[in-house]
């Protein structure tokens, strides 16, 4: 689903590279932590498979595309098949909780009726069933973050990426929001996790992969957080 | 749906940014009412060239009884020197070029100005003192210093004059005043098209959100990039549309109404013409802002 062929990425010429020749591979329906402390290179990892970056060198593949190859005007195809969830959120204040999830499928030309139909069904799936109409500073972190998957898997994308999901939430929310992914993760979507929430990684026991500057130092199946934890 | 929601975009863009959008739509109107007026100033031109080249004439005025002009320190005009005069423009190497000629003996010179004078000055003239003259119309007005040159240092010629002497300064005025036109029009276009630059960049500022989220979930830049664009030309077309409305009502009511009362002899600019110039203000408005739409909207709005 996901593949990286000895990719670097360079950002500035001369500067000590973001990623460092990683080579990594993520099956369809996999569950996936992307452990690492701040710059080991987790973010530029997820621009490269949004292809919001573009790799200096090596080849990425997701979603059976080459995306060194992908022109630009094909890239909005590519993020189709990708949801995508942020620790800020990142909702429209003056829209209700039903109008975030339907912006996402009207922004990529859904029908109405089908809008009308897939809304609902969403918002039931992550808990969020009669709080349609609420705005989201009326609600609680969690609660917010549960409209951001909804409205990132809305259109049932076959692959989440989760940029510190719970990183704004409290322990008690978090294990709510993990069980929904995990939800989600076992409907067959591929789901790749950036986070720095130990207990999260080690509660789950899914697939740990750890870049340290820029280089990927760990993968290992069922893993806990931190090495020396082994 | 897509268009819906463009359409509601665009005018949510223009009521948040609704200072930005009414100087977008001021600037434009004032430029485009610039760029109108040039148009209808050279419009003005080419209808008084049409109607006025046509009718005027080479005067070759002869000398008359005493005269005062070096040339006609010899006395008037001999019938000898008259029919000389006529057999150069009518036989001579420059006949090719000529089309007609017309003689104005002094009786129908003074019959023609007592048509035209008010002031009861013909009562106090004669006949005779009255300069006889041969009109010529020309094939192609162009050529008239050619024809001049063929008869002015004949015996019993006075002058030669060029009708178009009287026009060419009032064209010379109306062409300076259309340069001037332009040059304003060409400096507020310029602040229009910044000025659009700035509100687009100011409204993707403010949408910025909207747009991570569309980036984020796969719309086409089309779609993102269009309400922008939109917005831009819509604020552009209705200035345009302002700057029509103005150049209508001065022809209408300064032209029409006011200077047609006062000086009818013109034919000038009319409504119609308005019309014909309208769709190049709309279409001037729409270009601008695409132009400074693309320039600004690639960086705030990469896919």
């Amino acid at each position: 689903m996901i593949r990286f062929d000895n990719v670097t990425k360079v950002y500035a010429r001369g500067a000590k590279p973001a990623l460092d020749n990683v080579s990594v591979e993520i099956e369809r329906g996999d569950f996936v932590f992307l452990v690492g402390s701040s710059g080991s290179g987790k973010s530029t990892f997820l621009k490269l498979i949004l292809r919001e970056e573009r790799p200096t060198e090596g080849d990425v593949y997701v979603a059976g595309r080459h995306l060194n190859r992908l022109s630009s005007w094909r890239v909005p195809q590519l993020r189709r098949e990708i949801g995508a969830v942020f620790q800020d959120f990142r909702l429209l204040p003056n829209k209700t909780v039903y109008q975030n999830v339907a912006f996402a499928l009207q922004v990529i030309g859904k029908k109405r009726h089908v809008i009308n139909s897939t809304v609902p069904e969403m918002l039931e799936l992550v808990g969020l069933a009669g709080k349609e109409k609420r705005l989201p500073h009326e609600l609680s972190g969690g609660e917010q973050q549960r409209v951001a998957i909804a409205r990132a898997f809305v259109n049932h994308p076959p692959i989440l990426l989760c940029d510190e999901p719970t990183g704004n939430l409290d322990p008690g929310t978090s294990v709510g929001i993990m069980r929904l992914l995990d939800r989600i993760n076992r409907t067959g979507t591929t789901v790749l996790m950036a986070t720095h929430d130990d207990e999260i990684v080690d509660q789950m026991r899914k697939r740990v992969i750890e870049l340290k500057n820029g280089e990927l130092v760990r993968d290992q199946d069922r893993g806990v957080y931190g090495l020396e934890r082994v | 749906m897509r268009l819906r929601f463009i359409f509601s975009e665009v005018l949510n863009g223009l009521r948040r940014n609704s200072t930005m959008a009414l100087s977008v739509v001021l600037v434009t109107f004032v430029s485009l009412t610039f760029v109108g007026a040039a148009a209808l100033i050279q419009l003005q031109v080419g209808d008084l060239k049409d109607d006025w080249y046509g009718k005027v004439e080479v005067r070759i005025g002869l000398c008359p009884e005493n005269a005062r002009s070096t040339q006609c320190a010899a006395g008037p005009v001999t019938d000898n020197q008259q029919e000389q005069i006529r057999q150069v423009l009518e036989a001579g190497p420059v006949s090719e070029l000529v089309k007609k000629v017309y003689f104005e003996s002094k009786e129908e010179a003074f019959e023609s100005y007592k048509k035209l004078d008010n002031q009861g000055i013909a009562d106090l003239l004669t006949a005779d003192q009255m300069q006889a003259s041969f009109r010529v119309k020309l094939n192609d007005p162009e050529q008239f210093q050619v024809v001049a040159d063929a008869v002015a240092g004949m015996p019993g010629v006075d002058y030669v004059q060029d009708q178009r002497d009287i026009f060419r300064q009032l064209f010379s005025f109306l062409n300076a005043a259309t340069l001037v036109a332009a040059v304003l029009a060409g400096v507020m276009l310029l602040a229009a098209g910044l000025l659009i630059t700035t509100t687009i960049r100011l409204s993707a500022m403010s949408r910025r959100r909207e747009t991570t989220i569309m980036r984020m979930v796969g719309s086409s830049r089309t779609l993102i990039q269009a309400p922008f664009l939109l917005e831009g030309a819509v604020a552009a077309t209705l200035g345009a549309l302002l700057a029509v409305g103005a150049l209508y009502g001065s022809v209408r009511y300064v032209v029409g109404d006011w200077l047609k009362s006062s000086v009818s002899w013109v034919a000038y600019v009319n409504e119609a013409d308005v019309l014909t110039v309208a769709p190049y203000l709309v279409a001037i408005a729409v270009a601008l802002a695409a132009v400074a739409s693309v320039m600004t909207l690639g960086k705030y709005t990469r896919a």
